[in-house]
């Protein structure tokens, strides 16, 4: 297939691998652990599992997956309000595939539909407009979720929608932003990413210059990635050189679809609707500041949390999860104490657990799970061993 | 002179719920429809059951296979099939991939009324080629109409019996390392084609379902081979489910090889665009088979003679560990475990 079997290429990918290897040696150290490299993005990390990159890269290179699957970052509590205003009789409550089988406290969307709900699963937020047009005598809510890239999309529908004067059409807003999420991380303590891959499709929509601040102010190489295995593949290898060549700058990998400014009417439409929230929830790595937009007040009247009552009740993680360690690379998710025992895909415990996006989630589906578990025993054990030695 | 009852009519547009009231509605429906629709000496005794001579069924095996499916698809109609043409294949392949002659099946409607008639005609019709073709009969059968919104336009349950010829043993447990795994075809088609057919997607291209029989090609694959190890059709779930249970059943790895597996490029598009799985994407007319490697060419070879294996290929290998886990060869050069699902597919955000 066009445009897709190009970027899959094995010989490509060997001849990759092997560039890889050669720059170990020029690589400085200063830790004794792998080199960790963090792919912010749920899309690369799904790439990163569906074709085996990360086997194929060397062991003195460790891969940490980060936050960035709006799915399974999105707080038990914001599920509930979700529930909320779908279980409402005059609501038809329409939302993107994969947020349904999202756990809230008492059910996902998924269960709240088999209880009665009428909740729609789209492919744009544009679906739920014709919707609310089709349907004037019943308030149509769209869900919307997700990092910059879906933001351009839900700000044009909401344009559109008042364009047209449709009054029954709305937003549950839980869109959030990448950059505060990155200064999180690297503000942590514990942070031990040596290196960055970029969402390219959040780059799409905001150029190069937001994640600056990686490399100028934090010291981190930082490269703009594709989604194709081989875009992974080239990024790392882009990622290393810069570290071999002591460099720390952004670099665009992507340029096939990232342009260095970004996309100016999108930014302009994103900006028109939305505002920064003082600061947002994320499952497993709790609050943080301005890392989610909200409607401007001018466009409240197509505001869900404006035009209805939510409960908005925040909820707190389980104790026992580590997704916030998992995140920052302090631990690998199959190190995780509840990983494939309390905390499954079927019965998501964590934020990592939720989407085949997630971390935790890719390790259980895609990976060796006796070898995964084994493993964490020895580690246990070892850990025992030296305490007592000690 | 004996009275000959006049050939009943249904002169309606509709079904209404007469027609599931047990009188004359129902019987104009039964005869004019499902009787001379169907049309066989056993159903049009009237009978309340079917009935069978045992000593032609021995004569055929040693033990008769049963098997029973509903089927509530929508859209009723898609391209390449509909809902009366899956009832019989998808009963037929369940019987046929057990190595079983499948010779008679029941057919239960349950109607939402005010469903058309028309349609329900077709339907019929649409079963009734499909059964012939693949050498079966509809010697028995119910019908139900209930109130609007009780059920989604129509859902069809079949139920059939074939009979598995004297020293065929085929089962999920029999996997051993060294032996091979084909597939009669490209996977995917049928989950793509319904998701293409409920329009919500605006794709260029018409992907059409592989709704097809797969009896005869069993036959053929029975002579080349009668030891085929392990046979299912892969209907929801795809073909990673399948091959997830036999790993299990027969305490073996599977090691599929992504660069074999036939895939058609407009099912390959649609994945691409909703993040979707083909793997696990559903099939209506595709086996995967395990048979001993020495066996292997010879039937992929006869498989691809037959119509309905012309795209066969071989996809994989049985090795001894990781024992239970199906893992796949990706075409970039590294190596996945390929589960079963957890619910159904759901397309990703971006």
């Amino acid at each position: 297939m066009k445009y897709v079997d190009e970027f899959r290429d094995p010989i490509k990918a060997k001849a990759l691998i092997d560039e890889i290897h050669a720059l170990k040696d020029k690589i400085y150290r200063i830790y004794d652990k792998p080199l960790q490299l963090m792919e912010f993005c749920g899309g690369h990390t799904h790439t990163i599992f569906r074709y085996g990159v990360e086997q194929m890269l060397p062991d003195w290179i460790e891969l940490v997956h980060g936050p960035g699957c709006p799915v399974c970052v999105l707080p038990m509590g914001r599920v509930d309000d979700c529930v909320t205003l779908a279980e409402r009789p005059d609501v038809i409550f329409t939302t993107f595939g994969d947020a349904m089988r999202v756990p809230g406290s008492k059910k996902s969307l998924l269960q709240a539909k088999a209880d009665g709900a009428d909740i729609r699963m789209v492919y744009s937020p544009l679906d739920a407009l014709a919707l609310a047009r089709k349907n004037p005598d019943r308030q149509v809510i769209f869900f919307a979720l997700g990092f910059e890239t879906t933001m351009p999309s839900t700000a044009l529908t909401v344009l559109q929608a008042e364009n047209e004067g449709i009054e029954n059409f709305s937003l549950f807003c839980n869109h959030i932003t990448t950059v505060p999420t990155i200064k999180a991380i690297l503000d942590s303590p514990d942070m031990q990413i040596d290196g960055f891959l970029a969402p390219g499709h959040v780059s799409m929509v905001v150029g190069e210059k937001p994640f600056k601040f990686v490399a100028q102010t934090y010291d981190k190489p930082i490269v703009i990635s594709g989604f194709e295995p081989l875009d992974i593949l080239q990024s790392i290898w882009m990622v290393l050189k810069q570290r071999a060549e002591k460099r720390c700058e952004v670099e665009n990998q992507y340029v096939r679809i990232v342009p260095a400014a970004g996309n100016p009417p999108g930014l302009n439409a994103i900006n028109k609707v939305f505002e920064l929230r003082e600061f947002f929830e994320w499952r497993g790595l709790g609050s943080i500041d301005h890392s989610g937009v909200k409607m401007r007040g001018t466009y409240s009247r197509f505001d869900a949390e404006c035009k209805f009552t939510v409960p908005n009740i925040k909820i707190a993680d389980p104790k026992s999860c580590q997704c916030g360690e998992v995140l920052k690379g302090v631990i690998r998710p199959w190190e995780c104490k509840v990983f494939g025992s309390a905390c499954t895909p079927e019965t998501p415990m964590g934020a990592l657990m939720v989407s085949t996006e997630g971390a935790c989630a890719a390790y259980y589906n895609f990976g060796n799970l006796p070898k995964l578990l084994a493993k964490r025993q020895q580690k246990e054990q070892s850990n025992e061993n030296k305490e007592s030695a000690a | 002179m004996s009275i000959v009852p006049a050939k009943r009519k249904l002169r309606a547009d509709i079904i209404t719920l007469a027609h599931g009231s047990g009188g004359k509605a129902m019987r104009d429906l039964i005869e004019d429809v499902f009787v001379s629709g169907f049309d066989n000496e056993q159903l049009s005794q009237l009978e309340d059951q079917a009935r069978f001579n045992l000593a032609s069924l021995t004569a055929q095996g040693d033990r008769l296979a049963m098997t029973t499916d509903s089927y509530v698809v929508d859209p009723l109609f898609f391209p390449g099939g509909d809902i009366g043409k899956l009832a019989v294949t998808g009963t037929v392949n369940d019987l046929a991939v057990a190595g079983a002659k499948p010779l008679y099946l029941t057919c239960g409607m349950i109607i939402e009324e005010g469903f058309s008639v028309k349609n329900l005609r077709r339907i019929v019709t649409s079963m009734k080629a499909t059964a012939d073709a693949a050498g079966v009969a509809i010697v028995t059968g119910d019908t139900k109409v209930v109130h609007r919104g009780a059920v989604d336009k129509l859902f069809i349950n079949t139920t059939g019996i074939g009979v598995i010829p004297l020293g065929v043993n085929i089962t999920a447990n029999r996997a051993q390392a060294g032996d091979i795994v084909i597939i009669n075809g490209y996977v995917g088609d049928h989950g793509a084609a319904i998701v293409d057919a409920r329009g919500e997607m605006e794709l260029e291209n018409t992907i059409e379902t592989d709704c097809q029989t797969l009896n005869g090609l069993v036959e053929t694959m029975l002579q080349s081979c009668p030891d085929i190890h392990c046979m299912r059709d892969a209907t929801r779930g795809g073909i990673a489910t399948v091959l997830n249970e036999f790993a299990e059943s027969s305490s073996v790895g599977i090691i599929l090889n992504e660069t074999a597996l036939p895939i058609r490029p407009e099912v390959r598009g649609m994945c691409e665009i909703l993040g979707l799985d083909p793997l696990y994407l559903a099939n209506e007319g595709k086996l995967v088979a395990v048979v001993p490697a020495d066996h292997a060419d010879e039937m992929l070879n006869v498989m691809q003679q037959h119509p309905v294996g012309i795209d066969s290929a071989i996809v994989g290998k049985v090795v001894s560990e990781p024992s239970g886990y199906v893992v796949l060869q990706t075409i970039f050069g590294g190596e996945r475990i390929v589960d079963m699902l957890v619910g159904e597919q759901l397309p990703r955000i971006c």
